[in-house]
């Protein structure tokens, strides 16, 4: 474009203000670009699981667990074609600063029903199975902890009493990272052989062979359990899921407000500098409409000069807000695992900064494009 | 002793690259009750030697006297204060504050003074009384003709009583009816009030009022005209 | 301050439309300041405010929760027969052993998704003594009956909770027989009943899950801890109640002003470029009146002064704005999970004096910052230069 070198020297002309605009820019869509990706990250992890994966909890409350019994008639249940169960340990580890879910697990089937998302290594995964001690956790605990591979590492039960050694015996990677790599698994039998008559499973866990039958399995489970002492609540994993998130409370709401009032504070920052631009220049403006500019292009030099503030800005602030999370390994105190910037958030991103450009340039562009050349240059003198 | 002793100034700027010599040893006195024109084609050096008198500009060297102050020797700070209290200086462009009223612009020196709300109001009275502008208190400058303005700038110029007027180029902006009232208004607070002005002008008109013309050519004092008659 | 303040309001009003926006962006992100750490604030309150600074709260040695501690029946009375537990009226001890889960309850409204973990915890009558701030409307649950008292922040927010109505649960049917509220505490989202009844509906057998008692002595918790859990026949942990509680809110409570103030500082840091922008174009429009100012004798400082209050009186009345936009929010109720226990807690947004104190003066300080480097080049300006 010809005209770039002019809307270029503009721009120049007062450095401090078109750095210090673009900078605004950059931090609000930063912001805007972090509180959103903390809901998109929300409804990522609200929609885990996979279809064919179902999860039987007792009705009263989770916390209440389900008898052990129930395995066996849950897989005579038609299209069930897999059952695990697992229960909530509540260990601390050191001085208990870090919070993290020990789950103990049935081995062999949990590893087989999650086999496509938790991924272990053969061998490590036999030396897991071998041993009653073993427990297979997640990279990112191990790198927390600073563990590796073969250490014995010990656990102050807070639910069951006392001291838990455990042996890591093996690792796993994730294919969806909303998982969490920070995961502690080990064997069910362990705490039953410790604890024995004071525990039973905490939730079962089904794999069925058709997902659009989940309603109907999730009916015929509770109908059967209905009027035995332990009342079971299926549903599929992922509204299992979505549950869970829903104890954040609102965070949609509070998010989106600020991000709201985000947006409208850099569009007022950045229509303020539009417009002093504007007024310092109405002679210049002048001078290139007697030179025979036209009030088009007048125009469009002041909303290209918005745009580039915006643009600018915008790329900025997304470039940052993506590339942080990663090099910091943010993830929300471990409650948003795998925290990143989803592409319909650069997009979203990108939209408000051409809208901030039009916004912001359209009013001092007007203004521009209609002053009448002999009022503006009389007011030159 | 006169009121003002200039002795030896040096000055030059900078301009880019290029340095440019505006005095290369000026002397000149102006005694008190003195009344000055000092003409000149441009870039003689008229305006810098009122920035040196007023404190407001240094010279490289040499000294600028003031009331056997030297001026070239004072801080920012001092030459504040000083300044509120010896000089009233007037501008072509009058530089009133535009959202300020003709009181409020002519009560703006008092503020730097120790004098109570009352007071204050008095001699703002009295000064715009002397610039003939009483029924004009309340104006904003926008609301007053180019004469008025300049009256008023007057006017704050003189609030404080100070012993020294300085104007820069005062008619430069008005036409002949107003440049008159300005100059007649010169005249009395020199003759009646018995103030040193010292006037820079290209006006042949405005220097005929003088008691006394310096032509400076070049940064060079090229002739010095005592004016007859003006004076009755 | 040498030079009027008039000039200075005058002045910004001559840029209604640039001094509007620079203000209303002070405003928003005030708006936000305040809005946020009176979320904080209430949540805190919520959990700082509940239990009392005299109980002690008794659970299982290495219990983090009431949820996973468990007292024997036999040890609650040992606990109650200690010296250091004051006395009631009546001459009986002021103990109450206590059993705590967690429940699934319907909530109002039409999202089946949501989990709603209300705590549903059994108490005996002198629990109403032992916890003071309690005010309870209806008549106490009788003793051997279903009946149940409702902590008034779930009246608004689950079905069948007004008294009278039945509230079904853990495969009974509940009358609800009284709503007690508890100075705003979490006490408040909680369900109350015999402590039997729920022992015999929900956990089976005659364990407590805590003991919490009124000390004799309000200043005896390390002396009364010292005895608990030096005791032979027990293996406990003695908590001060209040401490315990607030506790709990540290973790959640810290992410909350985490929050606020990382994203008021990055708006914050917005806010002053604008109003830096703003000041700076401000005296370069004004480089004439600065040099006359200058002329007349005011000093460098009177300037600096003078346009360092200008801005800070722009932002002082953005302060303002978004305190108002902020107040509204005031006793808005909302909730959280308390991890400790997975229970939903309700809590109020608290807009408090000191909150609003706060938010106006962040507002100044940005505008003295964002205006103080441009009031410092207005008050360096050379004259001549200025007036050429």
């Amino acid at each position: 474009m010809k005209f770039f070198p002019l809307v270029l020297s503009n721009l120049m002309r007062h450095k401090l203000r078109t750095t210090l605009t673009i900078l605004s820019i950059a931090l609000a869509l930063f912001l805007f670009a972090s509180l959103r990706t903390v809901v998109t990250q929300l409804e990522i992890s609200s929609q885990l699981g996979a279809a064919n994966r179902m999860i039987v909890q007792n009705a009263t409350a989770f916390i209440f667990p389900l008898p052990q019994s129930y395995a066996t008639r849950l897989a005579t249940i038609p299209h069930v074609t897999g059952v695990t169960w697992a229960n909530w340990f509540g260990g601390k580890y050191g001085d208990g600063r870090k919070f993290f879910g020990p789950l103990a697990v049935d081995p062999a089937s949990y590893l087989e029903i999650y086999k496509n998302d938790f991924l272990v290594q053969s061998d490590q995964k036999e030396a897991f199975l071998r041993e009653r001690t073993a427990v297979i956790v997640g990279q990112g605990l191990l790198k927390a902890f600073g563990w590796k591979i073969g250490d014995n590492v010990t656990l102050q039960g807070t639910i069951y009493p006392g001291d838990w050694t455990f042996t890591i015996r093996g690792t796993y990677s994730l294919k969806e990272t909303a998982y969490g790599d920070e995961q502690f698994l080990f064997h069910y039998d362990y705490l039953y052989e410790r604890v024995k008559d004071n525990v039973s499973p905490g939730w079962f866990i089904l794999r069925i062979d058709d997902p659009a039958r989940s309603g109907v399995v999730a009916k015929s489970i509770d109908d059967s359990f209905r009027n035995s002492p332990a009342p079971t609540k299926t549903g599929t994993e992922q509204a299992f899921s979505a549950g869970f998130m829903t104890m954040f409370g609102n965070i949609q709401l509070l998010m989106g407000t600020i991000g709201m009032a985000v947006v409208f504070a850099i569009l007022l920052i950045a229509a303020n500098a539009m417009l002093m631009n504007q007024r310092e220049r109405s002679s210049e403006v002048a001078v290139l409409k007697t030179v025979g500019f036209t009030d088009r292009t007048i125009f469009s030099l002041v909303i290209v000069e918005a745009a580039f503030m915006a643009l600018t800005g915008a790329a900025l602030g997304l470039g940052l807000a993506i590339i942080l999370p990663k090099a910091t390994h943010f993830n929300a105190f471990g409650f948003l695992p795998g925290f990143h910037v989803t592409s319909g958030t650069v997009m979203v991103g990108a939209g408000i900064a051409l809208l901030l450009s039009v916004l912001s340039g359209f009013t001092p562009a007007y203004q521009a494009a209609r002053m009448p050349v002999v009022q503006a240059l009389r007011r030159v003198e | 002793m006169a009121l003002v002793e200039i002795r030896d100034v040096y000055k030059s700027f900078r301009r880019d690259t290029q340095a440019v010599d505006v005095y290369t040893g000026l002397t000149v006195d102006f005694e008190e009750g003195s009344f000055t024109a000092l003409m000149g084609p441009s870039g003689s050096g008229k305006s810098t030697l009122l920035n040196l008198v007023a404190g407001l500009d240094k010279p490289t060297s040499g000294i600028v006297r003031v009331g056997g102050a030297e001026v070239s020797r004072m801080n920012t700070s001092q030459l504040a204060t000083w300044r509120s209290r010896t000089i009233g200086f007037v501008f072509q462009s009058y530089n009133l504050l535009p959202v300020l009223t003709a009181q409020q612009n002519v009560e703006l020196p008092l503020l730097l003074t120790n004098l109570n709300k009352r007071d204050r109001a008095e001699r703002v009275a009295i000064a715009l009384g002397v610039v003939g502008l009483s029924d004009r208190l309340e104006h904003y400058p926008r609301q007053l003709s180019g004469g008025q303005e300049q009256r008023v700038s007057i006017a704050r110029a003189i609030v404080a009583d100070p012993q020294l007027i300085l104007l820069d180029e005062p008619t430069g902006q008005l036409d002949a009816k107003s440049s008159e009232e300005v100059l007649t208004l010169l005249q009395r607070l020199n003759d009646e009030f018995n103030k040193t002005i010292i006037v820079v002008t290209h006006d042949a008109k405005a220097a005929e009022r003088a008691k006394t013309v310096l032509h400076l050519d070049k940064g060079v004092l090229v002739e010095r005209q005592a004016m007859q008659g003006a004076h009755g | 301050m040498k030079i009027p303040l008039i000039y200075n309001v005058r002045s910004v009003l001559q840029r209604p439309v640039s001094t509007a926006f620079t203000a209303l962006g002070i405003a928003l992100v005030v708006a936000v300041f305040v809005a946020m750490l009176a979320l904080a604030n209430g949540f805190a309150s919520a959990l700082t405010k509940t239990g009392g600074d005299d109980n002690i709260l008794v659970m299982r040695k290495g219990a983090d929760s009431e949820l996973s501690s468990a007292i024997a029946r036999a040890d609650a009375n040992i606990i109650a027969s200690f010296p250091q537990v004051a006395m009631g009226a009546d001459g009986k001890p002021l103990v109450s052993p206590e059993t705590y889960v967690v429940i699934n309850l319907p909530r109002k409204g039409v999202d089946t998704t949501a989990i709603a973990n209300v705590v549903i915890r059994g108490v005996s009558q002198r629990a109403f003594e032992v916890r003071k701030n309690i005010k309870m409307t209806g008549r106490t649950f009788a003793s051997g009956q279903s009946e149940v008292c409702i902590g008034e922040k779930l009246v608004a927010r689950y079905r069948n909770t007004a008294i009278g109505e039945k509230l079904r649960f853990a495969g009974r049917d509940w009358t609800v027989v009284c709503q007690f509220s508890a100075a705003g505490s979490s006490f408040e989202s909680e369900v109350w009943g015999e402590a039997e009844q729920f022992q015999g509906a929900m956990r089976g057998g005659s364990t407590y899950s805590t003991v919490t008692f009124r000390m004799k002595d309000p200043a005896g918790f390390e002396e009364a801890k010292r005895a608990l859990q030096g005791d032979q026949r027990l293996q406990v942990d003695a908590h001060l109640e209040s401490t315990y509680y607030a506790d709990q809110s540290k973790a959640v409570g810290a992410m909350l002003n985490f929050l606020a103030i990382m994203i008021t500082s990055i708006m914050s840091v917005g806010a002053i470029f604008g109003a830096v922008n703003t000041m700076y174009a401000s005296i370069s429009s004004r480089t004439p009146e600065i040099a006359v100012l200058l002329t007349l004798g005011f000093k460098p400082r009177n300037v600096l002064l003078s346009f360092l209050a200008e801005s800070a009186v722009i932002a002082f009345a953005g302060g303002v704005l978004g305190c108002l936009i902020a107040l509204p929010i005031n006793g808005v109720v909302t909730s959280t999970t308390n991890w400790s226990s997975f229970s939903e807690i309700a809590f109020a947004f608290r807009v408090t004096p000191t909150l609003l104190l706060s938010g106006v003066v962040f507002a100044v300080v940005m505008g003295v910052v964002g205006g103080f480097f441009p009031a410092r080049k207005a008050s360096r300006m050379p004259v001549v230069q200025a007036l050429r």
